[in-house]
């Protein structure tokens, strides 16, 4: 597209009309390709390009602005050349405004962070626009501190709501924040509320990123709000996010074989003065050496490996651990207990069924004395070996304090670990040895087939459903474990059942069902193992039917971390049950359910809800084959 | 494959309490038998036979109060001991004779052991802690005249002495002497001048033992903490220290010398008896036996070196006799 230039007062409608009618189109990518970089140039320093340039977008009939904005703002290298481009048009253009301001950010979150800062730096650039920019960001603020949208929309969106207003923050000066320094404490103290209360932990360090970003800039002086959490890539991308570069340096003028060019450069540098450095070194040993050579040799030293540090003994018996713990000032002693229960409990399965709910007391309520490394595995392990030496009194003592007032969150939570990992323990064959400690913090989402990336899904339902199929000509198969009875088989319901009972009794410090929905969440994704370990026990029919009750009473729940615990429960139960079981005793629930499924698969925000959804579903056509392919 | 390390040659039980000192007395020709004489914390001393593993003689002369040294006087006839019933004792031991023939009252609380130098025949030079806090003093045995007091300066902020070596390079020289205090410092003394000629910090904690070799002009000390400290004296009478190596757990209450200056043993409150080469401070060997301190140890003088022995006594009111390195 070649412009005459010089004096001629032409009309450039046509080619606003021409534009407009190509982007509606689709063909947004093509003619902007070549459009422009051309106008980036034209405009560079040319005034009267630039007012062409204007009329061309301003003149784009209302009905074609939207794909044309969309398209300028995507290809423009950055924002001061988007503002060469557009203008004011924003200011002057309802449509474009509209584009501009609402949809790009509040509707859709599908665009790159260039685009975001592209847009709003451009918004930033002309003081007219400025003001859409602070009315921008409050917007932006009242999305991220609504509590609704926290919890319903995916975490994509919100992501991209929090990239936004980080770079708006980024733009801001100082008379600018002055004047909505009140709004934005009050929007931020609101939404790191509801950010915190989320039980995803995505969300939860969004909420913590931007409420510590907001607070920078608002405390300039004075004590600044700072969070812990969890620094990785994204976190770092975020708050990389507040600091503007200015536009000079970005753009890179040096052509790129240049620049690795210098690259090369730089690199053999480094390698050579790593390479001195290593001939320095060999130096030093070789003299050492010859000095010790004339030493007294004749002299040949005797095994000195037994030679250790002196420790502070253990207590050789469960009773005197127990006295040791419950009243011993000797912080040696106490240490040295914590460390050596374990393995005494587990060595002394007699001594310990005989005070084992006093144990489990003691160990649910103990305190870290002193500093240990590692005090709550250590006090993890003695619990689940407490547990799995004497199940049933301890299952049942456990499981009434679960429901019990004055219990912190955290011992409610350790409740169902010790739970979940004696279980695993108890149904795997001995011969495994020492179960995986598969981490403490999330024994729940590992174990579940499926749980990681979608790919995965398919192939490790496809490997269950295959080792459930007896084969009878086994061949060159691999070397038999071990077998032994499962051990989980007889105390599998005392786990289970009192768990499931009340949880919807609230009590004066504990409401499952109201604010305390993170230990629900908990709650539920333990269950969902139990269930899943259950396979092959007695109990289980009436396990699965008492969990799909359950998660038929609490499929509404709002939390999206709940819901994938309840999926997580149906998955165990159509893996876990047999399938005659399911079929014959429990179709209506199964019905019911599969209706509930398909729903969420449309419906519900959470992506991993979906995916979750979608397997059960998978699941179940599966067993319906299955149906079909077995005789009747 | 380095050897695991011996087993005790043997064990002389029979003290009934906590050891504290030990001395050999082996030097002698036949039909004399070697000699180990044990100052124990009822009062006691034992004379062992090391031939019958027996107690041969046991002596009383410290009120029952414990024996914190004891020490021969050129030959197993004549004995010196220290209790603390502030009292050093010289005791007659020959033709089976158990006779306290002098005693020195020290008036001295410390549990600071003394230390014998023979300056010439029949005559003794003898280190101990004096009755204020933090002098030495010395005196002449058999005359106990005074031959100096070993005072600090004002605001030297020493505390006790706690071990004391007299030396001398060789017969005629002066005699010298090297302390270590309660603040962990190490000071060597004229005695004829009555100054520090120098002083070294070795520890933070106080030094609870030290040994010197005067050929090589080489000393190690041990204190409460994981570290021994190794220092050496130069031409102008300067401590300095040579090096350090750290142990495995804190703690040693008395080190030794062999007299061929080959290794030596150190005593730990970890219940293990160390043996080091003494060239190198190279680690030799860990002796674990006794189940409580091992509050000291000491080197034989048998005149035949596949003879000689270690003996340590411990708090588990038993005295191991080992047999190490015996060839070199």
């Amino acid at each position: 597209v070649c412009f005459i230039p010089g004096g001629l007062d032409c009309s450039i409608s046509f080619v606003s009309h021409v534009l407009g009618k190509v982007c509606i189109h689709g063909r947004q990518k093509e003619i902007l390709s070549v459009l422009v970089p051309r106008l980036t140039d034209l405009t560079k320093s040319d005034c009267i390009w630039q007012r062409i340039c204007w009329r061309l977008v301003e003149c784009v009939p209302d009905r074609w602005m939207e794909a044309v904005v969309l398209g300028f703002v995507q290809r423009a290298p950055g924002a001061d050349v988007l503002s060469r481009l557009l203008g004011n048009l924003v200011v002057k253009n309802k449509k474009a405004q509209f584009v501009v301001t609402q949809k790009v950010l509040l509707l859709q979150y599908c665009h790159t962070t260039a685009v975001l800062q592209n847009l709003l730096g451009y918004l930033y650039l002309d003081s007219l626009r400025r003001a859409l920019l602070i009315k921008v960001l409050q917007e932006l603020l009242e999305t991220w501190g609504s509590s609704s949208a926290v919890k319903h929309s995916p975490p994509e969106q919100q992501q991209y709501i929090s990239k936004a207003i980080l770079i708006c923050l980024s733009h801001l000066k100082e008379p600018e924040i002055e004047s909505c320094r009140q709004d934005l404490l009050t929007s931020m103290m609101e939404g790191v509320k509801c950010h915190l209360d989320s039980n995803l932990p995505q969300i939860r360090r969004l909420g913590m990123i931007v409420a510590e970003s907001i607070s920078s800039k608002i405390n300039t002086d004075g004590p600044v709000l700072k969070f812990q959490y969890e620094e990785d890539d994204e976190a770092r991308e975020l708050k990389s996010l507040l600091v503007q570069t200015p536009p000079f340096c970005v753009v890179p003028s040096l052509p790129d074989d240049e620049r690795n060019e210098k690259a090369g450069a730089a690199l053999p540098l480094v390698l050579e003065s790593n390479k001195k450095s290593h001939t320095a070194a060999p130096v030093m040993p070789d003299e050492e050496l010859d000095a010790e050579l004339d030493s007294d040799d004749d002299l040949i030293p005797y095994d000195m490996s037994e030679d250790k540090e002196l420790k502070s003994k253990a207590p050789v018996y469960i009773r005197d651990c127990i006295e040791v713990l419950t009243g011993s000032e000797d912080v040696d002693k106490w240490e040295a207990t914590v460390k050596a229960l374990e393995s005494l409990v587990r060595k002394n399965p007699a001594a310990t069924r005989e005070v084992s709910v006093e144990l489990a007391k003691i160990l649910l309520h103990l305190e870290e004395k002193t500093c240990i490394e590692g005090f709550m595995e250590l006090r993890q392990r003695a619990q689940v070996a407490v547990l799995t030496t004497d199940p049933i009194p301890v299952a049942k003592y456990l499981t009434s304090q679960f429901y019990s007032l004055n219990y912190s969150l955290r011992q409610r939570v350790d409740i169902l670990d010790v739970l979940v990992l004696a279980a695993q323990e108890l149904s795997y064959p001995k011969s495994h040895g020492k179960t995986k400690n598969s981490g403490a913090q999330k024994p729940c989402i590992q174990l579940l087939p499926g749980s990681d990336s979608s790919k995965d899904w398919r192939r490790i339902v496809d490997e269950r459903i295959k080792s459930k199929t007896r084969r009878f000509a086994s061949g060159q198969s691999q070397v038999e474990l071990a077998s032994g009875p499962n051990e989980f088989n007889s105390v599998a319901g005392n786990f289970f059942f009192p768990l499931i009972q009340h949880f919807d009794r609230p009590l004066t410090t504990f409401d499952l069902l109201g604010e305390d929905h993170f230990v629900l969440g908990r709650l539920v994704h333990t269950l969902a193992i139990l269930m899943y370990l259950a396979v092959n026990t007695v109990a289980v029919t009436a396990m699965g039917k008492a969990l799909l009750e359950f998660v038929w009473a609490l499929r509404f729940h709002t939390d999206s971390y709940v819901r994938q615990g309840l999926l997580s429960c149906i998955s165990s139960v159509l893996l876990g049950v047999p399938t005659e079981r399911l079929l014959e005793d429990m179709t209506e629930e199964l019905l019911e359910t599969q209706s509930w499924i398909g729903d969420v698969v449309e419906k519900d925000p959470d992506g991993d809800c979906r995916r979750l959804a979608l397997q059960n579903l998978l699941l179940m056509e599966n067993l319906k084959k299955k149906l079909k392919t077995v005789p009747s | 494959m380095a050897l695991p390390p011996p087993d005790p040659q043997f064990v002389l039980r029979g003290t009934s309490a906590v050891v504290h000192t030990l001395c050999f007395s082996c030097g002698s020709q036949e039909p004399d038998v070697p000699i180990l004489f044990s100052g124990s914390e009822n009062g006691f001393i034992h004379v062992w036979n090391l031939r019958t593993h027996r107690v041969d003689t046991a002596l009383d002369g410290h009120g029952r109060k414990s024996v914190y040294c004891v020490e021969t006087m050129g030959g197993k006839d004549r004995l010196l001991s220290q209790g603390r019933d502030q009292r050093i004792c010289l005791w007659d031991l020959a033709e089976g004779r158990t006779a306290v023939t002098d005693s020195v009252f020290t008036e001295n609380v410390g549990f600071c052991r003394c230390s014998l130098l023979k300056v010439a025949q029949g005559r003794w030079l003898m280190a101990m802690a004096a009755k204020a806090l933090e002098e030495v003093q010395v005196l002449e045995l058999p005359s106990k005249t005074s031959v100096c007091t070993l005072k600090p300066e004002v605001g030297a902020k020493l505390g006790m002495p706690m071990c004391l070596k007299l030396w001398q390079l060789n017969c005629g020289s002066q005699p010298v002497l090297l302390a270590g205090y309660e603040d962990g410092s190490v000071v060597l003394w004229n005695l004829s001048m009555g100054k520090a000629l120098s002083q070294l910090v070795c520890h933070q904690e106080p030094v609870m033992s030290l040994d010197f070799d005067s050929e090589k002009a080489k000393g190690i000390s041990g204190s409460s903490e994981k570290v021994l400290s190794i220092w050496s004296l130069n031409e102008l009478q300067n401590l300095q220290v040579y090096k350090t190596h750290e142990l495995v757990n804190a703690g040693i209450s008395d080190i030794t010398i062999r007299p061929d200056k080959k290794i030596l043993a150190t005593a730990g409150w970890d219940h293990r008896i160390r043996i080091f080469g003494w060239k190198k401070m190279k680690p030799l060997a860990v002796l674990d036996y006794h189940t409580a301190t091992v509050h000291c140890v000491a080197f034989s003088d048998h005149k035949n070196p596949s003879e000689r022995l270690l003996a340590a006594g411990s708090k588990d009111h038993r005295i191991s006799i080992w047999s190490i390195y015996t060839q070199t």
